[in-house]
This record gives C-alpha cells, sequence and structure tokens, in this order.
C-alpha cells in the first residue's frame, strides 16, 4: 500500500503572531515551526500502517527551502521519501493543484492530509485534492482501519461521531483521534541519521493563477478590562450578563 | 442573478446557521439589485426562509439525500449553482459545509473563503475579511476568480428577518450513488452541540477529575448550553476529544462561553476568541484566562458554581 502525507510547516501553536511589509505578510521573525498538528496525527498513523501493514510513507509540502526542515522531521519520524513542490503557498487552491498534479502521476492507495492547517485555517486543501483527483474523501477522519481491501473509518460530526464503510483509493482530513496525542513519535537519533540519507525530492511548480489575494492582516483590538465580581455576589453576574451582556 | 445558499437540515428541520446565512446573503443580495435562493433537502416546512430574505426555495425532496453524502450533495448544490446562473455561493461553518466546500470551490472554479466575518466589500473588487491564526488575527482578501464561495463564520452576522415573497420548487436532481456507506452514527450527546449552541460551558484541570463534571452539566442545563473542556481535560481522557476547544480542537464562536478552572493557554483562547461573552471563573487570579474575559469571579468553582446554578435558577423562575 502507498500512501501520502500532506505536511504544511506552520507556527508552534504558542506563536505570537505579528504581520510586516506593511501588513501584507506574516512576520517569520523568530517564531519556531512544526508540523501541523493536524498532519502530525495522519503521519503517526501512516507509519502504524507502515509498521503493522507493510505501507510506503511518503510525505508531501508545497513550501520553498525553509520547509525542509520540517521535512526532514518526518523522514525521522519514519516517513520514507520527501517531497517538496517548490513554491511559495499563498492560495490553497494552487497547493491542492499542485499536489493534485503529483498524485495524478504516482498513484496512491491513501492520502491523508489534515484537517486544516493551525496558521491559516483554510480547511479546504484535503476536498480540493478530492476533487481534482476524483478520488473519494472522508473529512474530519478521527478513525481509520483498513482490513481486505475494506476501509472502516469514523468522521466527526457536529455532536458526535459517524462510522463509515468505503474502499480505497481514498484522501482523509485528518485530526487528533486517528492517534492520540502521547502516541506522537519524538524523532531519536538514529531516526534523525537516517532521515539525511533519505531522498527529498524537488519539484518545480506547474504555474496556476491564483483565485484569491490577501492583502491586509490585522490583529483585534486588545481586550477591554475584565469586570471582576466578588464570589459572594454571584447575583450580579446573573444580573450584569442579562442586562448589560444581554448573553442569557 | 441570485446568491445561492446552501441551507443545511436536521432531521427535516433548518439549522439555525441557515438564517444567518439567509440574512447576510439578503443584505448582500439587496446591496448588489440580486435575488437569493436557497438549496435544501428534504426540508419538511422550506417556505420558514421566506421570513429571512430568501427568494427561491429549491427543496429537493429524495430519500437519497436523507443522510448527507459529500459526493451527492456537492453535485446537488453545484448543479443548482449553474441552474440559477449563480456566481456567489454562501456556506455555514458546520462540519458538512466545511467538508463541501474545498470539493465545491473546483467544480465551480470558484475561489473559496472560509471563516467569514465581514460583508463583501466591492472598493477593491471583491474582499472580504476572514479569521486566521485561529482567531488570533483578521484576513482581508480579494477574490480574483468569477466565482466565489463565502463560508460565513457562526454569529459573525447575525440573524434579521425580512419577510419575503418566496417561491419553493421541488427539483429532482440527478444523483449518482454515494461513495461512502454510513453504517451508524454515534450521538455524544442528546442536547445541543457546541457547533449550535449559543451558550457553552467549559470545564478545564481546576474540576481535578470527570467525577465533577455533573456542575458544568447542569449550569449548561439550566442555561440550555453544550458542555466543552480545555485540551488537557480531554488528553487526560476526562472529557471526549469532541469537545476539546482551542486551536487544535474546536473553535468556538459562542454568544456566552463560561469557562471553570480552565487558565488559558494561549491556544485555548485563540479557540474562543470570537465568542461574543466571556466568563472565567477561577482559584488563580493571575490566570490569564482572566485578561481574555469580560467579566470574571476569583474563587473556587466547587463553591462558585452551585452558588451560580442557584441563582440561575431563581433568575429563570422569576423571568418566566
Amino acid at each position: 500500500m502507498k500512501i501520502l502525507v500532506c505536511i504544511s510547516h506552520v507556527p508552534d501553536t504558542t506563536s505570537k503572531i505579528n504581520f510586516t511589509n506593511n501588513n501584507s505578510e506574516f512576520d517569520k521573525n523568530g517564531i519556531q515551526f512544526i508540523i501541523n498538528p493536524n498532519d502530525e496525527f495522519g503521519l503517526t498513523r501512516a507509519i502504524w500502517f507502515k509498521e503493522k501493514n507493510g505501507a510506503s510513507v511518503d510525505v508531501i509540502n508545497v513550501g520553498l527551502q525553509d520547509t525542509e526542515t520540517t521535512l526532514r522531521k518526518t523522514l525521522a519520524i519514519g516517513a520514507d521519501k520527501a517531497i517538496r513542490i517548490n513554491l511559495e503557498p499563498k492560495d490553497s487552491s494552487v497547493v491542492a493543484k499542485s499536489i493534485a498534479d503529483y498524485i495524478n502521476e504516482n498513484n496512491y492507495d491513501l492520502i491523508i492530509a489534515g484537517r486544516e492547517s493551525i496558521d491559516y485555517n483554510g480547511g479546504m486543501v484535503p476536498g480540493m485534492i478530492s476533487a481534482l483527483t476524483n478520488i473519494n474523501f472522508i473529512d474530519k477522519c478521527i478513525n481509520i482501519e483498513l482490513k481486505d481491501g475494506v476501509v472502516n473509518a469514523s468522521r466527526e460530526i457536529d455532536g458526535g461521531k459517524e462510522n463509515i464503510s468505503t474502499g480505497l483509493p481514498l484522501i482523509i482530513g485528518g485530526q487528533k483521534g486517528l492517534v492520540e496525542e502521547n502516541d506522537l513519535r519524538i524523532p531519536n537519533m538514529r531516526g534523525i541519521m537516517m532521515a539525511r540519507k533519505k531522498e527529498l525530492l524537488v519539484l518545480e511548480p506547474t504555474e496556476y493563477s491564483n483565485t484569491l489575494e490577501t492583502y491586509n492582516f490585522e490583529k483585534p483590538e486588545p481586550k477591554g478590562k475584565v469586570t471582576l465580581i466578588s464570589s459572594d455576589e454571584i447575583e450580579k453576574l446573573v444580573d450584569l450578563l442579562h442586562n448589560e451582556a444581554k448573553a442569557i | 442573478m441570485a446568491i445561492l445558499i446552501f441551507a443545511e437540515t436536521y432531521n427535516g428541520e433548518f439549522k439555525k446557521d441557515c438564517y444567518e446565512l439567509a440574512s447576510y446573503a439578503y443584505d448582500l443580495a439587496s446591496e448588489k439589485n440580486m435575488s437569493v435562493t436557497a438549496i435544501c433537502f428534504n426540508a419538511s416546512n422550506p417556505s420558514e426562509l421566506s421570513n429571512f430574505g430568501v427568494n427561491k426555495i429549491i427543496n429537493s425532496s429524495n430519500e437519497e439525500l436523507k443522510d448527507f453524502d459529500a459526493t451527492i450533495y456537492s453535485n446537488c448544490i453545484s448543479d443548482a449553482f449553474e441552474n440559477e446562473n449563480s456566481k456567489i455561493l454562501i456556506l455555514s461553518s458546520s462540519s458538512n459545509s466545511k467538508y463541501i466546500g474545498g470539493i465545491l470551490a473546483i467544480k465551480l472554479k470558484a475561489g473559496y473563503i472560509t471563516n467569514v466575518i465581514s460583508k463583501p466589500s466591492f472598493s477593491n473588487g471583491f474582499s472580504v475579511t476572514r479569521n486566521t491564526f485561529t482567531n488570533k488575527a483578521y484576513e482581508k482578501v480579494n477574490i480574483l476568480s468569477e466565482n466565489s464561495i463565502l463560508g460565513l463564520s457562526k454569529n459573525s452576522f447575525g440573524i434579521k428577518e425580512n419577510s419575503t415573497k418566496s417561491e419553493v420548487k421541488d427539483i429532482k436532481f440527478n444523483i449518482k450513488s454515494a461513495l461512502n456507506k454510513v453504517t451508524s452514527i454515534e450521538k455524544m450527546t442528546t442536547k445541543v452541540t457546541i457547533a449550535d449552541a449559543d451558550i457553552v460551558v467549559s470545564g478545564g484541570r481546576g474540576l481535578k477529575g470527570p467525577e465533577n463534571w455533573h456542575m458544568v452539566e447542569d449550569l449548561a442545563d439550566i442555561l440550555g448550553a453544550a458542555t466543552a473542556c480545555s485540551k488537557p481535560v480531554s488528553d487526560l481522557g476526562w472529557r471526549p476529544h469532541s469537545e476539546h476547544v482551542g486551536q487544535t480542537g474546536k473553535p468556538v464562536s459562542s454568544n456566552l462561553y463560561i469557562a471553570i478552572g480552565i487558565s488559558g493557554a494561549i491556544q485555548h483562547l485563540a479557540g474562543v476568541n470570537s465568542s461574543k461573552i466571556k466568563v472565567v471563573i477561577n482559584t488563580d487570579p493571575e490566570a490569564p484566562f482572566f485578561k481574555a474575559a469580560d467579566y470574571g469571579i476569583v474563587g473556587d468553582a466547587f463553591e462558585v458554581v452551585p452558588k451560580l446554578i442557584e441563582e440561575l435558577k431563581n433568575f429563570k423562575s422569576s423571568n418566566n
């Protein structure tokens, strides 16, 4: 079985977000980058398939050279080969088209992408790849098992989960639940050494025109001061929520 | 020209965000001299949408459309978009709408923007503001393509009634067979979901253990609220992942968010940032949540919450 995991290179979840170049770009200065958490759950699940079912695991990223540290980390964790499409990701549809082109030329059985990246929160790349490759898609996937060519998967729905039976090939938008937080792997020294010898293929992109263009970022206004209420006067909170906030 | 909205139903009833989508579309349509068409599946009372400015309601009644299927639903919506000569499709931010948004963007060759929080501006092409970096920033985006899809963030526009004369049409779409077979659906809660709730009551590690969650549930019950939790609580297995609120969990954009025993890690605060009113109850006055909240009580949840429940009971009985 051939698995492809789509990897986003995103700021660490604790990052302070700032913008530069007249507020038109994210300021990468001093930012620690990580594997997008939703992708990392999927990558770990893929490595379990590799260990238990004998799958091969490739990873793909659309990004400039700075994302290679993140790709090397995925190789150190256990991916077999990395592909980087040499393009600054500015538009989700262009990212999806670039990945779909690679998939169309290199048949995969299972494609795992994160449900969304934690930076721009577009949440659309896996669905777009599905439409571009005509491969079936399950979003917000929280469990996937394979037996005799049959896929049993679950997806999160509002207020519960839906259990699905389907086949391969398949694309999933993954998230926590595919594996748990404490299943995530920290690369060990042997993994890091091996990662250096694994292939990291850099491909030049096909040119696609953007459908969207970001022209400005803004940060929310700082919050006003909190109104503190004494724990002996809880009736005041109820009153404020009703009369002032109109929330109850 | 019509703006198309996808109005989701659950057991035949419109989900609440349909009314917000309709209100938003009506507002935009009036400004641009357009009309609003809604597409829905198996709605038991489709004409309800006429109260929110929808001119035409395409309600396809078909057993095969009873359960959500991304392939089938996106095919029908895409057919309706083309039949209506539409250029703008408006979706909600529900799990199902986000599921089909990317597929539809490719089918309709549309620029697709999720988490939209503003009305479009036409001063510089066609642009909208969206939430980004999990509510830590806003982004202004121009749509360069002819067609566009806007995924509206919940509670960003509000519901506005506009009684309109509308026609209801039952259209039979050409339905292909589903690729995913739904074997079962497990509902974690019979109550309101985090996605639909106006009020969310959320608990953190300060509650000391899952056995104390009855306090959160009792408070939620009296408010008609959904229950949620912080990341450590779901990682510890005290509560299901589906309740985890934050950057790697769910975003919450409710009217009221009550955080009990949650200190307020940056990832959690980002996830609740778009909620309108935030209340924090915590023993530690230095907890970062106090900086993000509108109202705060410094105190022990085990004393404060039961008292709050009592006060709310008094409030509810005197207001009914």
